[in-house]
């Protein structure tokens, strides 16, 4: 009985000096707290310096793509003659006798609903670029430059946008006006918000 | 001996001496049964389960064999089940699968990503260098422009719209590494590049790179799966499917674009006026019903619709639903989260009268952007349908409760 009512008379300060000591342990929290933020959580830098430069030559090796201007094509050539029997060689069994018969894509044709080179291919420097990384589809990126160059003349002439004498390389392949050119319009999306 | 509770507790305490060798030759005909799925799964229904101990705990985890949920392949590509999926996230296995030259083996320890072109500093990194650079995880769709069929009656969700899917992809920022390489001022365009068979490009818009561009090697807590990008693709989130390079190798920083075959060739869509849209990078907002549909039978009374609504250009904003045709719509639940260029689920509680009838959804996204019908994409495109088609997708309920898909009609009536 006494002890408790000791114990309920006293309670008042020590509730005193809780507050105080708990108030001090905050500030000090926060204040460590803030310090310790700072060494942890850095700004990050511009460059974290992971990775190692690229040689040279991997690029060479690896830069594939071709562009509109002809940028990133090999030496070489290829006319429609050299074309035509690697075409039936390793081509035809996929995209029939004369580009037009499937069973996959057609390659040649400009009527009709069909989509092919002829009608709606913008860019001759595409049929390379494709060709060279992505077919045959058996075993894509075995054909030389010279076979690429004579393919894409092959097709190009099939398809009546250059004469069958035509020698396609890197200098005359991208001067190649293709008739669907002007029909492709970059489109972010023709539905805007109502 | 022989009464369940002695057997149990004469097990348990077997279990604690003998340890893992009497457990096994407990379990040794559980184990064997799991090889004859057919067998097991009777087994495990004529048995009472509370009275045989199960298999111990496994090295990983699988599917009951009761769920025979699954993706639905076809040559080009692989349908994710929609109407099967509860919440929004597709479990990796099922997420939808779309390949150019199939599906190719990287060891992670011999991967590389090449950054050149207009940049200060070419750089080759390793998975290891990658992983160093500060993380980020977000959930978000990832969808194929081509994912449209509406040709019969008899279509799924997955028919339908499964080449949609949504994960939580975990990686880095692609700004990250435009930093580390020092992407020069003049650049307008990057190319991405697989190392697939296709060895498949797209060229994308610089300010995709620097604005929320991810390279994941992450998805759902664990690596990429192959069929999505092992060891590293790249991510944009909104944007079309094909665009989001998988196994990526290098990376070209240019000031135009390459015209790659699939920015020219495929990916692009005839217009009304002769003219072909290229570059159609966002996928824009829709939403489908996954539940009821086809080839479910309903009844009578409550029946609560589900579904999914999603957008490439923000969040869902409202989802409506018309439950006669389309004459009315009324707003759906949102159940959260409504993130970001993500997947949505949606629920309408619906009291089925018997009658015969449509139901429908409508996305809206934070654009102010409404789902359109078919009639209106070809009003406005023409009639020569090909990518980007996201159109409001009507169930057709008869008085029997047999539920089927709606073929739209292509022109306004
Ligand atoms: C085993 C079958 C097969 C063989 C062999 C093959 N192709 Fe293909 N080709 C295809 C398929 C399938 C596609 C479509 C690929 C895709 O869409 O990803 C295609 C696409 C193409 C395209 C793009 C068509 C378009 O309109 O987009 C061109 C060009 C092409 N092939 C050229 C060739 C050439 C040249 C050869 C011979 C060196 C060849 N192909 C050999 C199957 C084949």
């Amino acid at each position: 009985m006494r002890y408790r009512k000791a114990a309920y008379r006293r309670a008042p300060i020590s509730r005193l000096t809780l507050l105080i000591a708990g108030l001090l342990g905050c500030v000090f929290c926060l204040a460590w707290n803030v310090l310790h933020d700072r060494r942890q959580h850095e700004q990050p830098p511009d460059r974290f310096g992971f990775g190692r430069p690229a040689t040279q030559h991997e690029i060479d090796s690896e830069a594939i793509a071709i562009a509109p201007d002809g940028l990133g094509l090999p030496p070489g050539q290829g006319d429609s003659a050299i074309g035509a029997p690697v075409y039936k060689l390793k081509c035809a069994v996929c995209h029939g006798a004369t580009g037009r018969e499937g069973p996959f894509q057609k390659l040649v044709g400009d009527t009709g609903k069909t989509k092919t080179i002829g009608n709606y291919w913008p860019y001759a420097t595409t049929v390379f670029d494709y060709i060279r990384r992505a077919m045959p589809l058996n075993a894509p990126g075995t054909l030389s430059a010279d076979e690429v160059y004579g393919l894409t003349a092959y097709l190009l002439s099939a398809n009546r946008i250059i004469s069958p004498k035509t020698v396609l390389d890197a200098r005359t392949l991208p001067s190649v006006e293709m008739p669907a050119k002007n029909y492709f319009i970059a489109h972010d999306s023709i539905w805007k918000p109502q | 001996m022989e009464t369940p509770i002695d057997r149990r507790s004469f097990l348990a305490s077997a279990a604690t001496t003998a340890g893992i060798v009497l457990l096994k030759t407990a379990m040794g005909q559980t184990i064997q049964a799991a090889g004859h799925p057919l067998s097991a799964a009777k087994d495990q229904v004529l048995h009472d389960p509370t009275h045989t101990p199960g298999p111990p705990p496994s090295a990983i985890g699988t599917r009951s064999r009761f769920e025979t949920i699954k993706l639905a392949p076809s040559d080009t590509s692989s349908r994710t089940p929609l109407q099967s999926l509860y919440g929004i996230i597709t479990p990796s296995d099922l997420h939808f699968q779309r390949h150019h030259g199939g599906v190719p083996t990287i060891d992670p320890t011999k991967y590389e990503l090449l950054i050149h072109g207009m940049v200060d500093r070419p750089t080759v990194f390793t998975l290891r260098d990658l992983k160093r650079y500060p993380a980020l995880s977000r959930i978000c769709f990832l969808e194929c422009s081509g994912n449209y069929r509406g040709n019969k009656p008899e279509l799924t969700p997955q028919d339908i719209c499964g080449l949609t899917s949504q994960a939580e992809w975990t990686g880095i920022l692609l700004s990250n590494l435009f930093r580390e390489v020092g992407v020069q001022p003049k650049a307008t365009w990057f190319l991405a590049e697989g190392g697939d068979a296709a060895v498949m490009t797209r060229s994308i818009p610089i300010h995709k790179g620097w604005d929320d561009a991810m390279i994941a090697y992450g998805q759902n807590g664990e690596a990429l799966r192959p069929e999505q990008g092992y060891p590293a693709r790249l991510l944009l989130p909104g944007w079309e499917g094909n665009t989001n390079v998988k196994w990526i190798r290098r990376i070209q920083v240019t000031d135009k674009p390459f015209m790659t075959r699939e920015e020219t060739s495929k990916y692009t869509y005839a217009l009304k006026d002769g003219k072909y849209s290229q570059f159609n990078f966002f996928m824009d907002a829709r939403s489908i019903i996954t539940f009821p549909t086809y080839p479910l039978q309903i009844d009578k009374g409550w029946v609560e619709i589900r579904g999914l609504a999603w957008s490439g250009r923000g969040r869902i904003d409202r989802v409506d639903i018309s439950t006669d045709a389309g004459r009315s719509w009324h707003p759906a639940n949102l159940n959260g989260p409504v993130l970001d260029k993500a997947h949505t689920r949606f629920t309408y509680l619906w009291n089925w009268d018997g009658n015969e009838t449509e139901i429908l959804s409508r996305a809206v996204d934070d654009t102010g952007y409404i789902q359109p019908t078919l009639a209106e994409i070809t009003a406005l495109r023409g009639a020569d349908l090909g990518y980007h088609l996201n159109p409001i997708t009507a169930w057709y309920i008869q008085r029997d409760g047999q539920v089927f898909f709606k073929p739209p009609a292509t022109k306004k009536s």
